[in-house]
């Protein structure tokens, strides 16, 4: 008898979740599955307007993939680039948005104000600002008169010469003079990844510093064993939400390309092709990074 | 303890600390010193642009050609901003843009207050599949789907329901925003899903005895969500709101397919990258010049000071939220990001 009731709880229990949830899948199906479906359709098609407002699709298999891959100029290079750019960034954001959560984490006067202003990026250079400021020349003019001016004095670039013309100027010098170029960009989108991290260092339970103390710990022994491992699995999110942050930009280069062939060349199918082998690639890297740092990551309870 | 008295109390803890506790406070003082300098360093470089673009707005079209005038303009002038506003078409897309921040907005928390307490709270069959999918959503780039929800929407149908009514024909639904409200509802518009999973961690995080004390006295679920769980989630909401606002204020993915100014609805997102163009327009009608050849008239550096102020226009009413509510912009992130 109690049995069976429990099993009606479950079951109700079960009606609920779902009456909660249809709104998503609804949604999900509509919005999300119908269009993918019809994207992947578009992309094995010849995709050709008719008169009458409506599309003739003509199957014509891989060549719309064969033309992505080896007929058009810039799909191919641009999409290397693009991941040759976020191997350097993704890794870059990541430090930096954890050194700076660290810094932020410490007391000082004006804290708050500091954290407002890492978090505007987030607000500020969503959705269309960000094409509107990398194709503002006026700002890129203004910042290079700037930098004339100084570049007799600057550090950087005075540093950068000594580093790079040593004996043993590694591939690592020149990586990390690359990020302190583009340090711009990664202050920029790490915003979230700050907050994310400063709230995952604030559930880090203060006695645990206190014994590593009494068992005298140093900073930098407290910081591999205490910090990062208590740390690592907001790591994984961070590093999912860059990646996918990073690729949906809309200044991304391997986007525009996708847009101009829409809105231009009005080819479908090579758009849906081009977006699939996109999204193909990023999911694929995904997959693997996640892989890897699951297995990696420590959890506490 | 007088000045001279603390002193000579440091000077003796010291010497018997063996110069220890002066050391320490050396370095504390250069740790300090190097942090605050970089950390102004990091926020000047930040804000540098915004400052740069509110200079700019200021400027006459002197002051931008005169290389000694850097960041601060020698005539000051409202004539930019001026401009800037008459090239945005002046209130329209702006109280358009309000209308449909707050209206999808309101409807994408709605939606995803619902799914994410669904998520949070009720066990049933295949929760970890659909979980993945609200994943899936937040991975897949908006612009992937560009097309096919262009087309959907031109001829718009609901599993085939529309198109038995209305005689074998979908609804265009371009051009109005009922194409926003439908994705929307769905919790398929832009950043949904990450709404769905802030508000599936909020409801994690409420203590599960006030359910089963409900529960115990009688109270049905959707009762239990409504006068229970949800005025503890107000906070998390708005923040939830605030973010879909601001979010649809920039956004020019959905914004660029669903609408254009031919369609009689258009955004501030629509109106904004156009502006260097129309300025090149009406100079060329001031001046009465037939052109084909097409190609920028106006010199570049005044085009980009007459889009700076357009983009300082547009950015005024996100900044002035932002200042107002900075703290449940922050603070929800945070919330959420606890246990990812």
């Amino acid at each position: 008898m109690a049995k069976a009731k429990r099993k009606s709880m479950a079951k109700g229990n079960a009606k609920a979740g779902y009456l909660f949830i249809t709104p998503f899948i609804i949604g999900f199906l509509l919005f999300l599955v119908v269009p993918l479906v019809q994207s992947l359709r578009m992309s094995f098609c010849e995709v050709a307007a008719t008169n009458g407002q409506g599309l003739k699709y003509k199957w014509v298999f891989l060549d719309k993939y064969k033309e992505v891959f080896f007929k058009d100029p810039d799909y191919v290079p641009r999409l290397l680039d693009n991941l040759k750019n976020m191997a350097l960034f993704v890794p870059g954001i990541l430090v930096f948005s954890f050194f700076m959560a660290i810094l932020l984490n410490q007391e000082f006067a004006g804290r708050a104000f500091v954290r407002a202003v890492f978090f505007l990026p987030v607000i500020l250079s969503s959705g269309i600002m960000v094409s509107i400021e990398s194709n503002n020349s006026l700002m890129g003019s203004m910042q290079s008169a700037i930098k004339e001016d100084t570049s007799l004095t600057s550090i950087t670039k005075t540093l950068e010469n000594i580093l790079l013309t040593g004996e043993k100027a590694s591939k690592f010098f020149e990586y990390v003079i690359n990020l302190v170029d583009k340090v711009y960009d990664i202050a920029n989108s790490s915003g979230i990844q700050i907050i994310i991290f400063l709230s995952g260092l604030q559930t880090i339970s203060p006695s645990m510093y206190e014994a590593a103390k009494i068992e005298g710990c140093t900073a930098w022994e407290n910081f591999w064993k205490i910090t990062l491992p208590m740390i690592s699995s907001l790591i994984l999110v961070n590093v999912i939400y860059t990646i996918v942050d990073y690729c949906t930009k809309s200044n991304n280069q391997v986007m525009d390309l996708i847009n101009d062939k829409l809105f231009k060349n009005v080819d479908y199918g090579l758009c849906a092709a081009m977006s699939w082998v996109y999204f193909g690639v990023i999911m694929v890297i995904l997959g693997i990074l996640a892989f890897i740092i699951s297995r990696w990551v420590y959890y506490y309870d | 303890m007088t000045r001279k008295e603390r002193r000579a109390y440091f000077k003796e803890r010291n010497r018997k600390s063996g110069g220890y506790l002066l050391r320490k406070k050396i370095w504390n003082f250069i740790f300090r010193f190097c942090r605050a300098v970089l950390i102004f360093g990091l926020c000047f470089l930040i804000l540098q642009p915004l400052l740069n673009k509110i200079s700019l707005c200021f400027m006459t079209k002197d002051d931008l050609f005169d290389r000694t005038v850097i960041s601060i303009p020698r005539h000051f002038s409202t004539q930019a901003i001026r401009l800037g506003w008459k090239l945005m078409y002046h209130f329209k897309p702006f109280w358009y843009s309000i209308w449909i921040g707050v209206l999808v907005g309101v409807l994408q928390v709605i939606s995803s207050t619902l799914v994410g307490y669904g998520f949070a709270r009720f066990k049933f069959p295949l929760k970890n599949f659909w979980f993945a999918c609200v994943i899936l959503m937040i991975i897949v780039p908006p612009q992937t789907l560009l097309t096919p929800m262009y087309l959907m929407f031109s001829d718009f149908d609901i599993f085939g329901i529309i198109k038995a009514v209305h005689g074998g024909k979908g609804v265009n639904l371009l051009g109005s925003f009922w194409a926003y409200l439908a994705v929307c509802a769905g919790c398929a518009g832009y950043k949904s899903g990450l709404y769905i999973y802030m508000m599936r961690q909020h409801f994690r995080n409420e203590p599960k005895e006030l359910e089963e004390a409900a529960w115990v006295d009688g109270c049905g679920k959707f009762r239990t969500f409504w006068s229970i769980l949800l005025p503890g989630a107000r906070p998390m909401m708005v923040s939830c709101f605030l973010f879909a606002f601001v979010w649809w204020w920039t956004d020019g993915i959905y914004s660029r397919i669903f609408f254009s100014r031919g369609m009689g609805w258009y955004t501030v997102a629509n109106c904004l990258p156009g502006v260097v163009e129309r300025l090149n327009h009406e100079y060329k009608q001031i001046f009465n010049i037939v052109s084909s050849s097409g190609g920028n008239f106006v010199p570049p550096a005044y085009g980009n000071q007459i889009l700076s102020a357009a983009t300082m226009i547009t950015l005024v009413p996100i900044i002035i939220i932002y200042l107002l509510a900075q703290k449940s912009f922050v603070e929800s992130i945070s919330q959420s990001g606890i246990k990812g």
